[in-house]
């Protein structure tokens, strides 16, 4: 077996572990921190795939911006600590359901995946890397490239614009302070 | 390359693990004996009123989305800032022209009040 292979079953095991934990969690905030620990561990598989940029984004995308997000969330409802009831009618079953329908689509993809012998050959080079992906950014993709950050600029002025438009009726001077 | 995340790996453990070495080894070390005023919130003062879970306004969430925005951004500065050495002076005022288009969604916001503390 080899130190990658190791290395796959020691971070999936890991990552089966933390999102148990994270679903028994009582606390949204544990749950929450859980959740972090398990992208973080995800990003750790996408290294070993090689694709060292996708363990980037993931660690500040999924572990930064995203956890922050639902801690905002949790922060905004107030959220207690969780009991175990059924606040929904059912959902326990569509949970059920929703694990078996997975676990059969699972097991076709697996199923009709290809031999080990006519897998494609693996990617040579650095293909992925950070440094390949910042030469293709700053050559052939430039004008995509600043395309983002007017995209980035539209969704801040709408975000800024949506959340005003909420607090409109009240008075900024009165409430701020 | 990957002896060189071995590195990084390494270090993470290290990070991990000396915070769990002092806060372990106090709680292994300390005598336990609780008591009623021990566990109160404060041992002089006033108790707390009310939950310590409260609800923040919802104009909060302001703040994580512009968080998010410019975490995005930061995404394009790591393949830039790696490949900065051979790309020369034009990712650099690339780079500016991306940095100065999302600085004028910062000011926007900034002037708007967006970041005031409501």
């Amino acid at each position: 077996m080899s130190a990658e292979v190791l290395l796959f079953y020691v971070v999936g095991a890991l990552l089966l572990l933390s999102a148990g934990a994270m679903i028994r969690s009582n606390d949204p905030v544990h749950a929450a921190l859980w959740m972090v620990g398990n992208f973080l561990l995800t990003a750790v598989l996408y290294l070993v795939l090689q694709a060292p940029f996708i363990a980037a984004v993931q660690v500040i995308v999924y572990a930064g911006a995203i956890m922050v997000l639902f801690l905002f969330v949790v922060m905004l409802l107030g959220a207690q600590p969780m009991t175990r009831s059924e606040p929904i009618a059912g959902h326990r079953a569509t949970a059920v359901f929703g694990l078996v329908a997975l676990v059969a689509l699972l097991s076709v993809a697996v199923a009709r995946a290809p031999a080990a012998g006519r897998m494609p050959p693996p990617l040579t080079g650095d293909f992925g890397s950070p440094e390949a992906i910042g030469q293709a950014l700053f050559t052939d993709w430039v004008l995509p490239f600043e395309w983002v950050s007017l995209m980035l600029l539209v969704a801040l002025i709408g975000a800024v614009m949506i959340a005003r438009f909420g607090s409109q009726s009240e008075d900024p001077e009165e409430t701020s302070g | 390359m990957t002896e060189n995340w071995a590195f990084v790996a390494i270090f993470a453990l290290l990070s991990l693990s000396i915070p769990l070495i002092a806060l372990g080894m106090s709680w292994a070390l300390r005598p336990k004996r609780p008591g009623a005023i021990k566990q109160s919130t404060y041992e002089c003062g006033l108790e707390t009123v009310g939950e310590t879970w409260v609800q923040f306004k919802v104009q909060y969430y302001l703040f994580a989305l512009i968080f998010v925005l410019f975490d995005v951004e930061t995404i394009f500065l790591y393949p830039w800032a790696v490949a900065y050495g051979k790309l020369g002076l034009f990712a650099l005022g690339e780079m500016f022209v991306f940095l100065g288009i999302l600085a004028v969604g910062l000011i926007y916001a900034w002037r708007k009040g967006a970041l005031e503390w409501v």
